[in-house]
């Protein structure tokens, strides 16, 4: 196990105090320190949002884009270079709402990338609108009657999706939530980790004492993760209880990156570049003859 | 002389075109193609015209020789387009009020096409070939050339296939000398010398000029005119080890393609206007981040939708500002295929070197338009890869201080290492951020050292950037000044002009920003009368040129209803606003 001073930095952390994210700053900390990883061995991708600026509090590489954008450019980066560890940290807003077309194409892709999806329920940074996971009903200054969609469930559509590791935690239990992450680094291909974020300035009603009396851990309740039909089930449980864990797995899948034929000879971006050989230029001229 | 073929999309007006084409280029002779096409895959009017010569060819000219209508609408719309003397060619079960077309003094060829591709070949489908036989014959090109072709291009069909068609084209070949050869003026014979030369049009050269560059990676999102590189490149994916990606959008189209810069592969996009402007938001970000990426920019009619398969040159302005604040990009737009070639290698590099989004700007036009061109045109394996100031892992190995991916430095650049390396650890980052990386949206003293840290570069890049070509002859009464793909038609008109007594020249700009303009202002400062000529309704270059040298030009020739700028149309447009050197 490394040091987990090892991923620290010297950036003063912004989040209000009780913050959701810092739970899952620890737990992403704890789950590279406990798998080895070193910090120039995984890159951080994350949009815009107050979760966002996770990966600046981390002594990691890390590319901080554009709001909702985190995916396509980490796609773009793992079929690069294939042998980093690659980690988006997304936003609810971020991740599912101005990002939704993003996240809807990578269920299907199934590249090896980690998606922490930091799930508060509310827009924070931009100060307390609704969010496409907001409960129905949730009064914001922008929903001053109340949201009158239904919430997003990034879980059942994950399932749905052809993602193929869907998981919850809560990031008032950073152990708990280190064991996911531990378990979606680990997990080949696409893996959702969809966090329980309280945001405690602008969510009154998804509070840490409002998981607390409600999620309970699958693994404890005799859940099978390879059952696609019980996961689909937990993932609709909402209310009085709140399952977190891992909702669905199924292993030995291929990932995107092993079927793109071009990467079987290792990533292209360590290839060296030179002009090429007469001959192939030849050929290349020839189809114009 | 110029033969258009024109019918239905379905009808091989393309297929048959291009393989003429390849006969008359066999024969050593030089050709310029030009296709216009509807918005729809079957039906609707199409044509593909050959304009051919003994000489180089640049542009298209107005005025049809010969035209081979395969659909009523074909006679209707492009009958008018035939030169007086010129020739109708169909087949005799094609109904179309004759006395329409003979009354221009355009002589009818009518012969029985699908007849013959029905008795000989057994397949009316064949009497595309039949008229394309006997347009050799009109022509008096000999039939050896066109049977090459058939051979050539029906092989994967099969021997039966290739019998067939070689048939009925011999027969049409015949029928066609010996009936009307007589009677028509114009011909065509194979030159003595046949050097190999290649039939290229914009977007083929722009896909090989990556390939060349070292392209590792691209992505993409279809849209016509900008479609077809990512399907060039797609198909040579597997030899040259590019990974192509077909996205969701074109927001995740130049979001991979920057992901994979970052990473370290030489990454390219292509689109149109209406993709362009879906990447904007993510333009600003390579230009934040200093991410290296290149963007092909095919241009078509705007705004919105506008109209898809026809020209314009009417986003200059819009690439140049496009996405908030300000950071270095770069606007390159050539106007030839040689041209394509040779910048797709100067944007790679460039973007390495200066690390920052570069847009390569062409048109309808100029992607589907194609040219006879010797391979020598096309150095492929003696291109320059430059990949800028790119730390070597054994450099990092013995870096003593801390790695910063944006180390603030003279020139404005800083050397770049991949993610990956265990002293190379850093952040890029989209916010205003320090030297490391870190987001510092705050402080004032470090914006103004970072925000001058990336003008410098943005100062420094027209270093490397090219004055515009002039053609023609210096101190000239009238310049034109244009950019991009209406060079051909331009120096068709320069020599047009000089020919018929008129001293005219031209400056083309192929480099457009960072504006060159202590290369470029001279030379437009010694113009007597500058004439822009631009593919758009308002002169956005001639607005730019005005704006950095202080130079307006003269008088403006413009084209936006969707075709391309030709010799003619220039030299019509002078005479009309009374131009005179």
């Amino acid at each position: 196990m490394l040091d987990l001073k090892t991923f620290n930095n010297q950036i003063k952390v912004t989040w209000c105090p009780g913050c959701g994210d810092y739970g899952i700053l620890n737990a992403v900390k704890s789950a590279l320190a406990q798998l080895e990883i070193h910090p120039h061995e995984v890159i951080f991708f994350s949009g815009i949002g107050c979760g966002s600026k996770l990966p600046d509090y981390m002594n990691a590489n890390a590319f901080t884009t554009i709001h909702g954008r985190a995916l396509p450019v980490a796609m773009g980066t793992k079929l690069a270079n294939h042998d980093l560890n690659v980690i988006c940290i997304t936003g609810d807003g971020d991740g599912y709402g101005i990002g939704g077309n993003h996240f809807l194409n990578i269920l299907r892709r199934n590249p090896d990338i980690v998606h922490i999806a930091e799930n508060n329920m509310v827009y924070g940074l931009t100060k307390g609108q609704y969010a496409p996971t907001s409960e129905r009903g949730f009064i914001t200054s922008t929903t001053p009657e109340g949201s009158i969609e239904i919430a997003f469930n990034p879980l059942t559509t994950a399932i749905n999706g052809g993602a193929l590791f869907v998981a919850r935690g809560f990031s008032g239990d950073p152990k708990h939530l280190a064991k996911l992450i531990m378990a979606a680094i680990q997990h080949k291909g696409y893996a959702l980790v969809d966090v329980l974020q309280p945001c405690v300035i602008y969510n009154k009603i998804n509070t840490y004492e409002y998981y607390r009396e409600r999620v309970y851990k699958l693994e404890e309740a005799g859940h099978n993760p390879a059952d696609r039909d019980a996961a689909w089930h937990k993932a609709q449980e909402w209310g009085e209880k709140i399952p977190i864990g891992i909702l669905y797995q199924v292993e030995g899948q291929p990932t995107y990156e092993e079927q793109v034929s071009e990467l079987k000879a290792g990533p292209i971006a360590k290839r060296i570049l030179q002009p090429l050989t007469r001959a192939q230029a030849d050929a290349l001229r020839q189809e114009f003859f | 002389m110029t033969i258009r073929l024109g019918g239905e999309a379905g009808q091989g007006v393309e297929s048959g075109g291009a393989g003429f084409a390849g006969a008359l280029s066999h024969g050593g002779l030089w050709l310029h193609t030009y296709t216009e096409y509807m918005s729809r895959i079957r039906g609707g009017l199409n044509f593909f015209q050959i304009r051919v010569a003994d000489h180089p060819l640049w542009a298209h000219t107005e005025g049809v020789h010969v035209l081979l209508a395969f659909s009523p609408e074909a006679v209707t719309d492009y009958g008018p387009h035939i030169v007086q003397g010129g020739a109708l060619m169909f087949d005799d079960s094609l109904k179309f009020d004759h006395d329409a077309v003979t009354r221009r003094n355009v002589q009818l060829f009518g012969m029985p096409l699908t007849k013959i591709a029905q008795e000989l070949g057994g397949n009316k489908i064949m009497a595309n070939t039949c008229g394309l036989g006997a347009l050799a014959g009109i022509i008096e090109y000999p039939f050896e050339f066109v049977a090459d072709i058939i051979k050539k291009n029906f092989a994967r069909k099969g021997d039966v296939v290739v019998q067939g068609n070689l048939k009925v084209a011999e027969e049409g070949y015949k029928v066609g000398r010996d009936k009307y050869a007589g009677a028509f003026d114009w011909k065509v014979s194979p030159l003595g010398e046949r050097p190999d030369r290649m039939l290229i049009n914009g977007n083929q050269a722009i896909g090989m000029g990556a390939i060349a560059a070292g392209c590792r990676f691209m992505s993409g999102y279809p849209m016509t005119p900008a479609s077809s590189i990512l399907e060039y490149i797609a198909s040579h994916a597997k030899k040259f080890d590019i990974v192509v990606k077909q996205t969701e959008d074109e927001i995740a189209a130049i979001l991979f393609a920057i992901g994979a810069g970052n990473a370290g592969a030489r990454a390219l996009t292509a689109t149109s206007g209406g993709g362009f402007s879906l990447m904007v938001e993510a333009l600003g970000l390579a230009g934040m981040a200093e991410v290296p990426v290149v963007i092909v920019e095919a241009q078509r009619p705007g705004p919105s939708t506008g109209m898809p398969t026809k020209t314009e040159q009417g986003d200059l302005l819009f690439a140049l500002f496009a996405s908030q604040g300000e950071f270095p990009r770069i606007v390159l737009a050539p106007g030839t295929q040689e041209e394509c070639f040779l910048t797709a290698v100067r944007a790679f590099n460039l973007a390495e070197k200066w690390q920052c989004p570069v847009i390569v700007m062409t048109e309808f036009y100029l992607t589907t338009m194609m040219r006879t061109l010797l391979p020598t045109e096309f150095p492929i394996e003696r291109v320059q890869i430059d990949r800028g100031e790119l730390l070597t892992a054994e450099q990092l190995d013995r870096l003593g201080e801390p790695y910063l991916r944006y180390r603030d430095t003279p020139s404005g650049i800083s050397p770049r290492a991949f993610p990956g390396h265990p002293k190379a650890v850093h952040q890029a980052c989209s916010d205003e951020h320090d030297e490391y990386g870190h987001f510092e949206d705050e402080d004032q003293a470090n914006r103004l050292k970072m925000a001058g840290k990336r003008w410098r570069k943005f100062q420094n890049i027209v270093e490397d950037l090219h004055e515009p070509t002039l053609y023609g002859p210096e101190g000239a009464g009238i310049t034109l000044m244009g950019w991009g793909s209406t060079y051909g038609a331009m120096r068709e008109a320069v020599d047009m002009l000089n020919a018929s007594g008129t001293r005219a020249n031209l400056l083309h700009f192929v480099d457009i920003w960072p504006f060159p303009e202590a290369k470029a202002t001279p030379l437009i400062e010694a113009a007597r009368q500058l004439v822009a000529v631009e593919g758009n309704q308002s002169g956005q270059f001639a607005h730019l040129v005005r704006a950095m040298t202080g130079r307006r030009a003269d008088r403006m020739i413009l084209r936006w209803d969707g075709r391309p700028l030709s010799p003619e149309y220039i030299i019509e447009k002078l005479e009309e606003a009374k131009v005179h050197a």
